[in-house]
């Protein structure tokens, strides 16, 4: 059963900061997909509970071709799913996007509320650190912008202080020769992945790589890169072995925990094989 | 805890109830407006069967808090049909016999209304997807789909009842 709880809808960003800081116990809900869930099962039941669905100045995308990509934090899946600037930019971003959940609760959940929920399956942010984007929380007091990768702290727990709301996501332009790619394994085409892999990689004019990013989803209590397997890449041509080579890096540099879905040497199985896949279709579409 | 008045519009009927404002919208329309053709499932955002459509947009109405609703338009299952005929997807329905124990199929129509009116002719795999966040345990999927196509390919536009 869901608490009682007192209910605020604040009409402007402005006064959602001032609730959020004159309140303690005040939880914040958008979309709800997965707050709703956890306030059923009795996991949380906050005294106030603050709704930022409606609040416009959160609601848009907007891209400029040497800022980058800016979404505001009550956009919601289906609206970057759609979008045609990030279908032409960011291709891997409007692809995670077509296969997170149902089309249903793409209609109603947000970007800002999926990123603060911080569950180590989402499937944003591993994406979005592949892509090397940035978060912008803020409060009365101002403020601050963070890698996306530093915004998680734990299993569902994030550097959001208790006065901040999330307001934006913030992703770069892709150097030239840049490819990205993510997936996920699971049994439902749309379910929640099992373990998830995104990659990123740019190529130097000669063909080698200039930079990488892995990212691993669910293998551990928050999204994690593998630097190891990175580092591992930088200045190396295309080659198949060293895909590999990352990939058995990947599955040793995690920590998934086992469940009914998979056992964790199952996970790391999965994830050696994700990582070596996405590289290699990372790189292909990065040489173009 | 302190009720709330809440006006929503269901079916382009308008509404006020008092609500506790923890209630979800799957409440709202059964138990306060007593439009009962929305289905209570899972409660988990998983089955699909509280479907509605809110805004152009389906919704699982099991995750929605009713007061964010508030001012806007939803249509359920009651909604569709027109001065007492069928909608061409629910007469779809009953001639592919797109249903056995019936409760997903309120949810599951919803979906597809919400599928055909942004994509009036989608392809099998469009379907398929457009129904994705709708569980079926009887019917195996495959009369649904076939109830779409023929909605999409306009063998139901004159509806006959």
């Amino acid at each position: 059963m869901i608490n009682d709880f007192i209910y605020l809808k604040p009409g402007t960003l402005k006064e959602a900061l001032a609730i959020c800081a004159k309140y303690d116990d005040c939880k914040v809900i958008c979309g709800g997909q997965s707050l709703l869930i956890v306030m059923r099962q009795g996991m949380i039941a906050p005294e106030y509970l603050l709704d930022i669905k409606h609040i416009k100045e959160l609601d848009y995308i907007k891209f400029d071709k040497k800022e980058g990509l800016r979404i505001g934090a009550t956009t919601t899946h289906r609206a970057i799913e759609k979008s045609n600037v990030i279908k032409k930019n960011y291709p891997v971003l409007a692809s995670m996007e077509n296969k997170l959940a149902s089309i249903q609760v793409r209609n109603w959940g947000t970007i800002g509320g999926n990123l603060a929920h911080a569950d180590p399956a989402g499937d944003p942010a591993p994406v979005l650190i592949a892509l090397k984007a940035d978060i912008k929380v803020g409060s009365t007091k101002g403020d601050r912008t963070m890698p996306l990768e530093d915004f998680f702290v734990d299993y569902f727990e994030t550097a959001l202080n208790k006065d901040e709301l999330v307001l934006e996501v913030k992703v770069p332009v892709p150097e030239p020769k840049t490819g990205a790619a993510y997936q996920k394994f699971n049994l439902l085409e749309s379910d929640m992945g099992v373990v998830a892999v995104a990659a990123s990689v740019t190529l130097n004019g000669n063909g080698k790589c200039k930079d990488a990013r892995i990212v691993l989803g669910n293998a551990g209590s928050t999204p994690r890169r593998v630097k190891r397997a990175e580092e591992l890449l930088i200045e190396k041509a295309y080659n198949e072995g060293l895909f590999a080579e990352a990939g058995k890096i990947a599955s040793e540099d995690c920590e998934p925990v086992a469940d009914i879905h998979a056992s964790e040497e199952h996970r790391r199985h999965l994830l050696g094989v994700l990582t070596k896949r996405m590289l290699k279709k990372a790189w292909e579409q990065a040489r173009g | 805890m302190e009720k709330k008045l809440l006006r929503l519009t269901v079916n382009n009927q308008e509404y006020e109830v008092f609500i506790n404002p923890k209630a979800l919208l799957v409440e709202v329309i059964r138990d306060y407006i007593g439009l009962t053709g929305t289905k209570r499932g899972c409660d988990t955002v998983s089955c699909g069967a509280c479907t509605v459509i809110i805004d152009g947009m389906s919704v699982k109405s099991c995750s929605v808090l009713a007061m964010q609703a508030e001012g806007a338009r939803i249509t359920t299952i009651e909604g569709l049909e027109v001065n007492g005929k069928l909608a061409p997807i629910q007469k779809a329905f009953i001639d592919h016999g797109s249903y056995q124990c019936g409760f997903c199929a309120p949810g599951m129509i919803m979906s597809a209304q919400a599928l055909l009116n942004e994509n009036p002719s989608p392809t099998e795999w469009e379907i398929k997807e457009g129904i994705e966040g709708n569980i079926c345990r009887c019917t195996g999927y495959n009369s649904i789909v076939r109830a779409i196509d023929a909605t999409a390919k306009g063998k139901y536009t004159e509806v006959k009842s």
